[in-house]
């Protein structure tokens, strides 16, 4: 088992006006199952339909409509749980959480308190700096999404679009293990990633696809640890939940300034009030949506309109030896396998696609050398054309002939830059190309020679310089490299330069 | 053609005359609307579907015409449907104010069923709003009346509730079965106050898709009918899996008719101390007695037992219940259908959703919601509606224990009482309540239980033993029944007075 082990970073502390602070944070991230129909109804979950054609009479809540769950749910649940090294729960069960709200029509929302599918797991977050923190998660659990509200199309009259009205989410409950900012950020990134590896969510943060709740509290330094060995929350300070955040950005930003709310308040010599609260991106601040007392009381109860899920164990066992290899794997295994670096594995393995291409380029050629090419000619230019690698216009096989004519000293490193520019715009087989227009470099000693001995007898002054100035072997060199059009291998011009003017 | 062809007329005769050729569908669904607009006077029946009626007669005629004794059994029955249920295109108000004007896009499952089999809706019929209360007297509609009255000139009677409107159409010969739903004696009660059979079938039996939910958990529906064997016919056609309803059981539904052979030696039935009841009438012990006479006579042999958490099933019933009810009912706030209040200038979406819940819901709805939201509140739920649930689990325990030492049935009254005046008990819950008595354990425990007429008391007025049975074994409960209504001899019928 090939395994990833990094120090753990050190917390973010923030100096306030009379001490220094640390942040304790803990994140509930809502993912949209991937699934064409949502969880408790045959609708459609497709984006960006008509408001209020994806809604079935079940999602309308119409008299006497039943739920029924949805299987392929449930598997991407478990195929989650499973990528986060997750405790599988064969047996869970659904609840009720009632309140009123004109987007959601049953009057509850069909969710898992008491019995959630997924139990204790973990996840590594690397931060880029050779740290990474190991977040634990406490659950997942299967719910069903709202409705939209849309309050600003009329000035007296708001509007309800119910197509997002009972599509699956998965809701991860990490523990309170994150103490930054950017950890909280790298951390979303990361069950982002995994959750794209396993196709379970799509990660679309910007459709609302991928959205996190984010709790923070400050304490003093020493608190934490002293939680740790307790687990008594008492050491902490009292958290604010900052809601329904889908920016990695905003996410760093709503947490610097919530702590330092916060860190105002106390050092004033008052007490954070326990509430949830939103972020306004446009101010950079948040504010109070409702207090611990006006807090709703949801009244959570078995949904008695569904029996319990049980699921064997023999499934979730087929379901965890098809699951693909995972980012931590992939990245431990590409480092072993071929020699690269830790920086250049994690930008390999950032998506599926990209290690699968490199491993295509790779694979029996030089590891570095294919990173390095993967990395800076490819992604570099990919990301300058604003092009993804799926429409990529160099194929993995066309950059591995790349590579091959370099490796059989066919061409040299600058002819391959040139190499790759035509292939690029022009398509083709890199070698055909190569021989075609006469890129092949040229090691044939006898016409180094030659041009070497044009070059000689047509600047005897220069000749002579070079008897005293070594310095001038490279003016030759140049001169050779020029008439044969660079395509000269410059070690065997360096060669007979070396010779011819000694 | 004259309503009287439907007095005493059962579904099996109806359907063994048909398919002979000697009746004709069109012909008694003539008779059932003429019964049903002779008979405004009970208000049974709420929503006339005449035409539609007019419409599946014929066509049962045409299948009665080309497959004769082949067509299916309620091929042309004109049966009567709670309110409760959804009917494509046909008012479904559940009985209340704030689904008026709720004409769904939707059949249910169970009533899909029916008329797939050809049978013939003639009206959607009255109940209890949202199938709570035990009198038909929280209908937006008023009260539907029993056809049974103690004499002549006497104040009108209840039909029971929550299914009361099903019990007076079927007493009164308005049309040869209906449909009800039971959640703690909503079919027994009514079936045992108008002398007719009621079969509330094994939770998990039929859908209850398209079904208005009350306390999904408790529900279920079943067949009001004349007789035992016509339970059977009706009840089978009710039941079977249904996909759409996360709780119907993949059961395969045995023929319950052809199980009506009327054998029942050797049966072992139960008959629970804790069904005593202080200051029980003596004429329901004596039905009670009667009742084990006459199953003795059968060769059954009686056993007592004994069900010791009995006396905490009604307060863990009116907590279960509620808090299913208080969220159940919560879609109702007059945005997608229904009744919308009428607003104020300035009012807002809380106003809208306080006002149309205020005036589209009854007292006993609002009391039932009120309770619920109650017991299901951070701070009581364990105290209530966690108890309540263990409650519920010691109380199945009962029955499957009993059952586990070879008991095949139990034998109780269905009923407290014979049926009670209109208005004579509606203004005390409690008391109200208290008509469940025998018949919420049931439900609670998810069995099947069945309520057959067997006796008049002295005022003349039907009484109804409850036989509860087995999961699964509707088969074995209705041939118990059968054998007592074989030796009831219950032939009684209400005088007409409407």
């Amino acid at each position: 088992m090939l395994d990833l082990t990094y120090p753990a970073p050190a917390p973010k502390v923030i100096q306030g006006a009379k001490e220094d602070w640390e942040l304790v944070i803990g994140l509930e991230v809502h993912a949209q199952v991937a699934s064409k129909a949502k969880l408790f109804s045959g609708a459609s979950t497709a984006f960006g339909a008509e408001p209020n054609s994806n809604v079935s009479f079940v999602d309308a809540a119409m008299p006497g409509m039943l739920p029924v769950i949805n299987e392929f749910c449930v598997e991407q649940a478990v195929r989650t749980g499973l990528g986060l090294k997750a405790e599988i729960n064969l047996a869970s069960a659904f609840d009720r959480k009632n309140y009123f709200y004109p987007d959601l029509p049953q009057g509850y929302q069909i969710s898992q308190l008491y019995h959630p599918i997924v139990g204790e797991g973990e996840v590594l977050v690397e931060m880029g700096d050779g740290t990474a923190r190991t977040v634990r998660i406490e659950r997942i659990h299967l719910e069903q999404d709202a409705g939209k509200s849309i309050h600003d199309m009329d000035p007296t009259l708001s509007f309800v679009d119910l197509n997002r009205t009972g599509v699956a989410l998965m809701e991860i409950v990490s523990r309170p293990d994150i103490r930054g900012p950017e950890e909280a950020a790298a951390y979303v990134a990361k069950l982002r990633q995994i959750m794209r590896y396993l196709g379970t969510c799509d990660g679309n943060m910007q459709n609302g696809n991928l959205r996190a709740d984010v709790n923070v509290s400050v304490c003093r330094p020493g608190d934490y640890e002293r939680y740790q060995e307790t687990q008594e929350f008492s050491h902490l300070g009292t958290r604010c939940e900052i809601k329904n955040m889908n920016s990695l950005r905003f996410i760093q930003a709503a947490i610097e300034h919530e702590a330092r709310r916060q860190i105002a308040i106390l050092e004033d010599g008052g007490a954070v009030v326990q509430e949830t609260r939103l972020y306004d991106p446009n101010r950079g601040e948040t504010r109070s949506m409702r207090s611990k007392e006006e807090a709703h009381d949801y009244r959570y109860f078995p949904d008695p309109d569904l029996l319990p899920l049980e699921i064997e164990q023999g499934w979730v066992d087929a379901i965890a030896s098809a699951l693909p290899e995972l980012p931590d794997e992939k990245k431990a295994r590409l480092m072993a396998e071929y020699g690269i670096k830790d920086y250049d594995a994690s930008v390999l393995t950032a998506d599926a696609e990209s290690a699968a291409f490199f491993e295509a380029v790779a694979k029996g050629r030089d590891g570095k050398q294919a990173a390095n090419w993967v990395i800076n000619d490819l992604f570099g230019r990919l990301k300058a054309d604003e092009t993804a690698l799926a429409d990529s216009p160099v194929s993995a096989a066309q950059l591995g002939g790349i590579l091959d004519l370099i490796g059989s000293d066919k061409i040299s490193g600058k002819i391959a830059k040139e190499l790759f520019e035509i292939v690029w715009t022009e398509g083709g087989d890199p070698a055909s190309i190569v021989d075609e227009r006469g890129m092949a470099q040229v090691t044939d000693t006898g016409a180094i020679d030659a041009a070497l001995d044009e070059i000689i007898a047509a600047n005897p002054a220069q000749v002579e310089k070079a008897g005293t100035n070594p310095k001038l072997a490279g003016w030759f060199v140049g001169q050779v490299m020029k008439a044969t059009g660079g395509k000269a291998n410059p070690k065997a011009v360096n060669e007979a330069v070396r010779r011819k003017l000694a | 053609m004259s309503a009287d062809m439907l007095q005493g007329l059962t579904i099996a005769d109806a359907r063994d005359r048909m398919r002979a050729g000697d009746l004709r569908a069109t012909d008694i669904a003539e008779a059932a609307i003429e019964a049903v607009e002779g008979a405004r006077a009970l208000n049974a029946v709420v929503h006339d579907t005449f035409e539609i009626a007019r419409t599946q007669a014929a066509a049962a005629d045409d299948v009665l015409r080309a497959r004769g004794a082949d067509a299916p059994d309620l091929c042309g029955i004109p049966l009567g449907i709670k309110d409760l249920f959804c009917t494509e295109g046909v008012p479904s108000q559940a009985g209340s104010r704030i689904l008026e004007g709720f004409r769904p896009e939707y059949e249910s499952t169970v009533t899909r069923q029916l008329w797939d089999q050809g049978a013939v809706m003639v009206g959607k019929l009255n109940m209890d709003e949202f199938a709570m209360g035990s009198s038909n007297e929280t209908s937006t509609y008023g009260d539907a009346v029993n056809p049974w009255k103690a004499g002549e000139g006497d104040a009108a009677l209840t039909p029971g509730g929550s299914s009361g409107g099903s019990a007076a159409a079927v007493a009164a010969d308005l049309v040869l079965g209906a449909t009800g739903t039971d959640t703690g004696g909503s079919i027994r009660q009514p079936a045992a106050f108008t002398g007719i059979v009621g079969l509330k079938p094994t939770y998990g039996r039929c859908s209850r898709w398209g079904i208005v939910a009350f306390a999904s958990s408790l529900d279920q529906a079943g067949p009001m009918t004349k007789t035992v064997r016509d339970a059977a016919i009706l009840g089978r056609a009710m039941m079977g899996h249904d996909p759409q309803d996360s709780t119907s059981a993949d059961r395969a539904v045995p023929d319950l008719e052809a199980m009506l052979d009327g054998d029942v030696r050797g049966k072992v039935i139960g008959v629970p101390k804790e069904y005593r009841l202080d200051g029980m009438p003596g004429e329901i012990e004596a039905l009670w007695a009667e009742g084990r006479r006459m199953l003795a006579d059968a060769g059954a042999e009686l056993r007592d037992i004994t069900l010791p958490h009995t006396k905490y099933a009604l307060p863990a019933y009116y907590v279960i219940a509620p808090a299913e009810a208080s969220s159940n009912l919560a879609r109702y706030d007059g945005v997608r259908y229904g009744r919308r209040a009428a607003l104020d200038q300035g009012d807002g979406v809380t106003e809208m959703y306080e006002k149309t819940r205020a005036e589209g819901f009854g007292d006993e709805v609002q009391r039932r919601v009120m309770v619920g939201t109650y017991v299901l509140s951070a701070g009581f739920y364990d105290a209530y509606y966690n108890r309540a649930r263990r409650v519920r689990t010691l109380i199945k325990k009962d029955f499957e224990d009993v059952f586990a030492d070879g008991v095949d049935a139990i034998l109780t009254p269905a009923t407290p009482s014979a049926a009670f005046p209109l208005g004579s008990a509606s203004g005390d819950p409690v008391q109200m309540y208290l008509n469940d008595v025998f018949t919420v354990t049931v439900n609670l425990a998810g069995l099947p239980g069945i309520s057959v007429p067997a006796g008049l008391d002295a005022r003349g007025l039907p009484l109804g033993l409850q036989l509860v049975g087995r999961p699964w074994e509707e088969g074995e409960l209705l041939n118990l029944a059968s054998a007592v209504e074989e030796r009831a001899g219950f032939v009684a019928r209400p005088r007409r007075w409407w």
